[in-house]
C-alpha cells in the first residue's frame, strides 16, 4: 500500500508539512517494497485549488493513505469519494523518517 | 429556478439494502425510501433527538428536516399498510466519515470504509485509539481546580467550590479548569513574587 506524506524538503530529515494542499514536497512511501519517492508539488504556488490539485497528484500515484498536518475543507470530501484515508498528525517537528518509522510497525 | 437542495449530512448509513414483507406471494413494486429520510427515522425515533438537534446534526433547516422526516414516516405507512419492500436508495447527502484519534502517536486518521470495523491506528498500528464524538468533547470538562496564577492543578473535592481552595505553592484563589478566562482571574489573595 502506498502512503503521501507531505513534506517541507527533499530528504529524510526534513519534518512533516502542516498543510497539505501547499506543501512543498510529497514523499510517497511503499509499505510493501519500502521504497520512497519525493515528488515536489507543482500547486505550491497557486492562488486558488492547491488542496484539489494535490489530490489529483497524490490519488494518481495509487496512494490510499495521506499523512499531514492539516486538510483543507475542499480536500475533505474528494479523499471520501477517493476512499483515500487521511491521518492528521499535529507534529510539524516530526521527522519523515519518523514517521516512515511508524508506518513500518504495523507489518 | 428553484434554489438548489442543500446537500443532507449522514452520520451512518445502514449496511444493509432495505425490507421486504413476509408471506406475500406477488411482489409489490417497492418503496423508495431515501437515505436522509432513512437518517431522519433514524434521529427522531431510534436516537429519540429533537427536530432542532437533528436538523443540526443533519445540517438543514428545522423546517426541512420536518419535511424529511414526514416524507420518511408516510412511505413507511404506505409499505407496512400495503406490504411492500422499502428500499433505501439515493437523496441528496454526503457521508460525514467518522475520526478516530491514537493514544499512542497522537493522530487524528478517518475511516473511508464504513462496512470494515476499525482496530489499529492508521499510522502506528496502535491498538489504543478512541473514536471522536463532537458531543463527549463538551462533556468532558476535568474536575480539576487550576491556579491562575503558576497554573497548579489539583483535584477538585465535592462540595468545595474552587474559588475556596488555595494553590499549595502561590497561595492563590484556585479557578475550575476549563471555566472560560480562567488565566484572566487574579486576585488580591496572590503573593507577589
Amino acid at each position: 500500500m502506498k502512503v503521501a506524506i507531505t513534506s517541507t524538503g527533499n530528504s529524510h530529515d526534513a519534518t512533516l508539512d502542516s498543510r497539505f494542499g501547499r506543501c512543498s514536497f510529497f514523499v510517497v512511501f511503499d509499505t510493501e517494497t519500502h521504497a520512497t519517492e519525493f515528488i515536489p508539488n507543482p500547486n505550491q504556488e497557486n492562488i486558488e485549488g492547491a488542496g484539489p490539485a494535490s489530490v489529483q497528484l497524490v490519488a494518481s500515484r495509487g496512494v490510499k493513505k495521506v499523512v499531514s498536518g492539516e486538510f483543507g475543507a475542499k480536500v475533505k470530501s474528494i479523499f471520501d469519494s477517493l476512499q483515500i484515508q487521511l491521518v492528521v498528525l499535529n507534529d510539524p517537528e516530526k521527522k519523515i523518517s519518523e514517521i516512515i518509522e511508524l508506518l513500518n510497525h504495523k507489518n | 429556478m428553484p434554489r438548489p437542495k442543500r446537500i443532507r449530512k449522514m452520520t451512518n448509513p445502514p449496511h444493509f439494502r432495505g425490507f421486504k414483507p413476509i408471506g406475500l406471494l406477488e411482489e409489490n413494486s417497492p418503496v423508495v425510501l431515501n437515505y436522509e429520510e432513512y437518517e431522519a427515522i433514524r434521529l427522531s425515533d431510534f436516537e429519540l433527538y429533537g427536530q432542532v438537534e437533528a436538523a443540526q446534526i443533519m445540517d438543514v433547516s428545522r423546517p426541512t428536516y420536518a419535511r424529511i422526516y414526514e416524507s420518511a414516516r408516510r412511505k413507511v405507512a404506505q409499505a407496512f399498510v400495503q406490504g411492500k419492500a422499502i428500499v433505501f436508495e439515493g437523496g441528496k447527502v454526503y457521508f460525514d466519515s467518522e475520526w478516530y484519534s491514537c493514544n499512542n502517536c497522537g493522530c487524528w486518521f478517518n475511516h473511508p470504509a464504513k462496512d470494515q470495523e476499525i482496530k489499529n491506528c492508521a499510522l502506528c498500528g496502535s491498538t489504543n485509539i478512541k473514536q471522536y464524538s463532537d458531543s463527549s468533547q463538551q462533556e468532558t470538562t476535568e474536575d480539576v481546580c487550576i491556579c491562575p496564577e503558576c497554573g497548579d492543578e489539583k483535584e477538585h473535592r465535592l462540595e468545595v467550590p474552587c474559588q475556596k481552595e488555595f494553590c499549595p505553592k502561590c497561595n492563590c484563589q484556585m479557578t475550575r479548569k476549563g471555566a472560560p478566562h480562567h488565566h484572566r482571574i487574579r486576585n488580591n489573595n496572590c503573593k507577589e513574587i
